[in-house]
């Protein structure tokens, strides 16, 4: 019986033998599995499933779980042991030993990590079963930047520890039958074939269960019958800057008139290199849609600085870092971006289908703002702005009318209004206080990079990406800034420094992380004296 | 209305006399609690036997009508003084807590109970929290069975066994007048197994033939000179019954050949470990029949001298399995051996580790290594030397792993307490925060990081004692639980601080249940129980013990207001104890008690909202500031599709519960305006459909007139 149902598993069997047993170990005639879970994805229910299975399939069985505060979003662990029934009882163990386990059930991909790394995963004999979906540990979501575990290590070096795998993505398939990750995890049980039991009796303990069966049935199903050659195991992986085909894809949709002077922008990204144009064309996308056509010419007179330069080797990277950082510093977040992102009808779509919410179903939608005096002063004409910022009084002044929680209800005609006046403001942006103070940071953004890769081009290339800590709102705007601040205004010293493309890189990864700045300036310190 | 429902279950209970039981260890337990025929239970929830408290709970009925009491004790000192119900009278009694900070707890009681001795059988089961899976300190529960002369079980980890156990432990209890504790492993208690069903015994004497008839004998009271009597008693009558009812009944067993040169001595509890290891080594077989002999002691407290004695005096050596520090039996053990001259030699911590669990590899390793000093040639080859190569950690798998400490489940409503409380510290600067027991220690992960002890229940302001300096221009923080807060804080923690003019903060994080535990109720939960009084506020309580500054927050979510509050009482010119109240429900037991009633006005076609949030990922500009205040697993982090992008978005999935935490946390906190909450209502009645039709024709409208005169590009409709 210990046959795949199938023989286009995409199992990792080559060259190791199935020499699992020593000759001497009695307990080989115990099937034993362990069930690894987060806390909450009902891994208790797969273990009274493959209970129940055992039972019904004239088996001897044994589960034990651990209760207790792991149940509550921490790694969990069940164990199973079975044995053919007899007129004895077996000594079942209570807990999984390391390389003693027969079939080890993952419902996380970390998961599946650990139990290797717990020694409950062996090449000798163990199958594993393991969804390749990730439930982020906080550690991994509260990091500033990027600070999810490295997936497809973690997924290449289970494949390798293990005697056989099914591993895909079994949320998924369960989340699109309505059901839990338990009924997709039971469903590759079955698949592995590696049970002595045959899938009806799998699909009759489902039903037994009572609630829910018709959705349990159909991610059962779906985790068995999977095809792993049409879908490939993926990772939410970065796109990178040749990536996100999609976004280059998008055709815009409006008057003739802009469609045309579109036309007429697009063809001087032809123009410039070949490899850049794909992200060129994003980038231009994302600034005519943050603004408008003028804005897009400004975008590419701006990057042509960049194709202009003579650097006696090809500059397709710094191009290319160059088109994603000049677009992202103009498009700056401000209260008009908010208010038009807010009010578009492809947001109230986007919603909607992000809520599962129905034709016959009303979505209230409320936002939730906290605008500051900053802010507003941003908004308003240069010269009035500026005033106020002056004069501590009217600033204070207007922080006390302005700066407190606002709730609106953006489908309702006053609070959608609102936010439209707001939005409103877009065509006279140019001339609003927060535009200026962001046009010289453009500036200066293309000015100190262009200077440098007169000198290095991998340098320039570092400054340029230095633009990413520069993002947010109110208070994350203004440290993020201070922060890109405190870099470029030690670039001297950084260029002293041997490896000073590599130390500029560090500090910036070291900006990213470091919330505060307070390491930040530790680090350009100890760079000055040293 | 506890967490876990076991009211199909408990039908078990009333299965006919030779049928099999399938089931949990806790059930199985409950069924032989009425095969006893006890005459009245008692307890207090917490990990491993929460469940058990539940299932008692839920078999109510069938309790009753056995003429059964059942009570939800207070503590665990309330549950071990119930049990003088059995002091006077021939009623079987048994209480349940986890060990061993109940028996911590219990412990007060137990001595007296021990001392005065028991009529009828008094059984102590302990859940014993050691090992993986364990929430507490790791200590044993042995030392209280030695020094109050209680007697301690400790069977072999299997229904049968378990449940034989129970009335072992009865008649044992009667046979010595002395009070037995029964201890059930972690993994025990939730063993699902099976065992052939007795009989369900009405108690012979209930509590009610008892208050009808009272009795009163001086000689059992604890007060000398009776006291000194009990001392001298315990040693010169009860023990020595004990010893042999123990021996006469066989509650100690032999396993394997009566001739080997070797034997294991064990825990009855460590039974399966030792087998498991011995079938690896090929030395027992798939039932269990052994090539060593094996003692089992079921009984691990009092030890039976001429048992062991025998045993161990016609071998050359043997090998004590015992899980825990200190290691008392094999201390016991040894002082035998040396009092008979035996020349026998006794292995046991040093071949295992001094401390820590016993698990399978430890076993493995331990036994093996014991077998190669002593008896090498009883192991087949393979075993004595497996010429495997030893197994080696992947470094860079390791490393790659996050940890995944427990947290605050979705939508919990102590979340928002916690954020709060991070953002009157980043005002205020740090404090010396106390943390108690319960939900709300999770605080002590990330992504709070807050909290410096935890001295147990209800002991959190308690704790914060010390701190209490009217020349310090800062106050000390103080958790507490709804759970803590009634079963000890009340006195130990709010009577204290009120009583020594503390001048810190108290927040008592109320969350309707025992929540921790199972979501058991307790005295301020607000739904309405059958057969218990609730609905008694914490505020009331708290004013009655003399706290002039009292502050009921009632609803945590308000973060903006939970802040205001605390940094008030952090600053406010007020002496004495400043005590917060914040209330909300726990969302588990919420989400739990809601579920079917969302359901069946859904099927009856009645209007229905569901909250829930998200993140306008265009908005969003991967900071995760709103994630260091949150750690909610419902949000979460996510790449988007964009090459203009460095950091992955927040993002929310849909087990979110609507609680509100991070568009409150992003509002109080100033972070950004990319949260957005979705009311989405089904079965809209035709006043509002109307008027949404009106508004939304309003919106489009306007929306129709801009998208004529930009360029849209739109990716939603990429993605349709």
């Amino acid at each position: 019986m210990r046959q795949p149902l199938t023989s286009d598993l995409n199992l990792n069997t080559a060259a190791i033998p199935n020499a699992s047993h020593t000759s001497t170990d009695t307990s080989a005639a115990i099937l034993k599995i362990a069930i690894h879970a987060v806390g909450g994805q009902g891994g208790g229910v797969l273990a009274n499933w493959i209970s129940d299975l055992a039972t019904s399939g004239g088996y001897a069985v044994q589960m034990t779980s651990v209760a207790g505060v792991a149940q509550r979003t921490g790694a969990t662990i069940y164990y199973i042991e079975m044995a053919q029934q007899t007129d004895r009882a077996p000594v079942f163990a209570l807990t999984p030993s390391p390389g003693d386990v027969d079939i080890l059930i993952a419902a996380e991909l970390m998961e599946a990590g650990r139990a290797v790394v717990r020694g409950f995963v062996t090449p000798d004999r163990t199958t594993l079963i393991a969804s390749s979906h990730r439930i982020l540990a906080v550690d991994e979501k509260t990091q500033p930047g990027d600070g999810r575990a490295d997936s497809p290590l973690v997924y290449k070096k289970v494949k390798q520890a293990s005697h056989k795998v099914v591993c895909f993505d079994m949320e998924a398939i369960a989340s699109r039958a309505g059901s839990m990750i338990s009924a997709s995890l039971f469903g590759a049980l079955a698949r592995s074939g590696d049970l002595p039991f045959a899938t009806e009796l799998f699909e009759q303990v489902i039903r037994n269960s009572g609630r829910g069966v018709d959705a349990s049935i159909d991610a059962f199903r779906g985790a068995l019958n999977y095809d792993e050659g049409v879908t490939l195991v993926r990772f939410d992986n970065p796109p990178g800057l040749d990536g996100g085909s999609a976004k280059s894809l998008v055709q815009p949709v409006g008057p003739a008139r802009l469609l045309d002077q579109w036309q007429r922008l697009t063809a001087q990204i032809k123009t410039m290199p070949e490899p850049v144009h794909h992200v060129v064309t994003v980038a231009l996308q994302k600034v005519v849609d943050y603004q408008d056509i003028a804005y897009g010419q400004q975008y590419l007179e701006n990057l042509q600085q960049f194709v202009d330069l003579e650097t006696g080797e090809d500059n397709y990277e710094l191009l290319k870092t160059a088109a994603k950082y000049l677009a992202n510093a103009m498009c700056y977040d401000d209260i008009v971006r908010v208010a038009d992102l807010k009010t578009r009808a492809s947001r109230n779509r986007r919603l909607r289908r992000e809520q599962e919410a129905g034709a016959d179903q009303i979505v209230h939608v409320t936002e939730y703002f906290h605008p500051g005096a900053q802010e507003v002063c941003g908004t308003l004409p240069a010269g009035i702005g500026r005033r106020i910022e002056g004069s501590p009084r009217m600033y204070k002044l207007l922080d006390k009318l302005v700066n407190k929680g606002r709730r609106l209800r953006t489908d309702s005609a006053s609070g959608f209004l609102a936010l439209w006046i707001a939005s409103s403001l877009k065509p006279i942006r140019r001339k609003l206080l927060r535009h200026q103070v962001e046009e010289k940071h453009v500036q200066k953004l293309i000015h100190v990079s262009l200077a440098a890769a007169e000198r290095s081009v991998p340098l320039a290339i570092e400054i340029l990406k230095c633009q990413r800590l520069v993002k947010g709102y109110s208070d994350t705007h203004a440290r993020g800034h201070s922060k890109y601040q405190m870099i470029i205004d030690s670039l001297d010293t950084i260029e002293q420094q041997a490896n000073a493309v590599a130390c500029l890189s560090h500090l910036r990864e070291t900006a990213v992380k470091d919330e505060s700045g307070e390491l930040l300036e530790v680090e350009i310190k100890a760079l000055a004296e040293r | 209305m506890a967490e876990r429902s076991f009211h199909k279950e408990v039908q078990q209970l009333t299965i006919e006399q030779g049928e099999t039981f399938r089931g949990e260890g806790i059930l199985a337990i409950t069924k032989a609690l009425l095969e006893n025929g006890v005459g009245y239970v008692a307890g207090y929830q917490g990990s491993p036997i929460s469940h058990l408290m539940d299932v008692l709970a839920d078999a109510q009925e069938i309790l009753a009508e056995l003429g059964v009491h059942f009570e939800a004790s207070a503590s665990e000192a309330t549950a071990a003084a119930t049990l003088a119900a059995s002091v006077h009278y021939p009623i079987r009694g048994a209480v349940t807590f986890k060990s061993t900070v109940g028996t911590n707890v219990a412990s007060d009681a137990l001595a007296n109970l021990a001392s005065g001795g028991v009529t009828g059988g008094a059984l102590i089961i302990v859940g014993e929290d050691y090992g993986e899976g364990s929430s507490i300190m790791q200590e044993r529960s042995h030392a209280f069975a030695m020094k109050s002369s209680i007697w301690l079980l400790d069977p072999r980890p299997d229904l049968p066994s378990i449940v034989k156990a129970v009335g072992d432990g009865f008649k044992l209890s009667e046979a010595s007048n002395s009070p037995v504790m029964l201890q059930v492993r972690i993994r025990s208690c939730h063993l699902l197994g099976e065992f052939t069903a007795g009989q369900n015994k009405r108690p012979e004497t209930t509590v009610k033939d008892a208050l009808e008839n009272p009795q009163r004998d001086y000689n059992r009271i604890v007060l000398p000179p009776s006291s000194f009597l009990h001392e001298q008693e315990k040693v010169s009558k009860r023990l020595p019954a004990a010893v042999d009812y123990i021996r006469e009944n066989k509650l100690n067993e032999f396993f394997g050949p009566a001739e080997s040169r070797v034997g294991i001595v064990c825990q009855g509890g460590m039974y399966n470990a030792v087998i498991r290891a011995l079938q690896r080594l090929g030395l027992a077989n798939v039932c269990g029949d052994s090539d060593i002999a094996l003692y089992v002691l079921n009984v691990t407290y009092p030890l039976v001298d001429d048992e062991f004695l025998e045993f161990a005096n016609s071998r050359a050596s043997v090998l004590v399995v015992e899980e825990g520090h200190p290691e008392y039996i094999e201390q016991a053990l040894r002082a035998m051996l040396h009092k008979n001259g035996s020349a026998t030699r006794l292995s046991g911590k040093g071949t295992f580790p001094v401390a820590g669990e016993l698990t399978g590899q430890v076993m493995l390793d331990s036994l093996r290594q014991y077998l190669l000093e002593n008896a090498p040639d009883l192991m087949p080859p393979q075993a004595r030397s497996p010429n495997a190569p030893q197994p080696e950690v992947d470094a860079a798998l390791a490393q790659a792993l996050p940890a995944r400490p427990p947290g605050f489940c979705i939508g919990c409503p102590e979340r928002p307490i916690f954020a709060a409380t991070k953002m009157v510290e980043s005002e205020l600067g740090p404090h010396h925060i106390a943390s108690d027991i319960g939900c709300h220690l999770f605080s002590i992960n990330a992504p709070f990081d807050i909290g410096a002890t935890t001295m147990g229940y209800g002991l959190g302001p308690a704790s914060a004692s010390a701190f209490n300096d009217n020349a310090a221009n800062r106050r000390s923080i103080s958790f507490l639980g709804d759970g803590g807060f009634w079963h000890n804080g009340l006195t130990s923690s709010i009577g204290n601080a009120v009583f020594n003019n503390n001048d810190g903060v108290i927040i008592i994080v109320d969350n309707y249940y025992s929540a921790a535990t199972g979501g058991q109720d307790i005295l301020s939960s607000r739904a309405s129980n059958q057969s218990k009084s609730t609905n008694h506020t914490i505020k009331e309580a708290v004013q009655g013990m003399g706290v002039q500054w009292v502050r009921q927050i009632d609803r945590t979510y308000d973060v903006g207001k939970v802040q205001a509050t605390l940094r008030e009482a952090l600053t406010t010119e007020q002496t004495g104890p400043k005590v917060i109240i914040a209330s909300s429900e726990c969302m588990l037991n919420r989400q739990r008690r809601l579920k079917p009633l969302v359901a069946e006005s859904l099927s009856e076609g009645k209007r229905v909202a569901r909250t829930r949030f998200g993140v306008d990922e265009d908005i969003c500009t991967g900071d995760h500031a709103c994630i260091r205040l949150s750690g909610c697993p419902s949000l979460s982090v996510k790449t988007l599709d964009d090459p203009l992008r460095d950091d992955p978005v927040a993002s929310i999935d849909n087990n979110c519960v609507g609680c509100g935490n991070c568009g409150e946390v992003a509002d109080a906190a100033v972070l950004c305006p990319s949260f957005y909450q979705a009311d989405v209502i089904s079965n809209p009645g035709w006043l509002e459909r109307t008027a949404s039709q009106l508004r939304a024709r309003l919106i489009t409208a306007l929306q129709n007139r801009r998208d004529k005169r930009r360029l849209v590009f739109d990716e939603t409709a990429l993605d349709l």
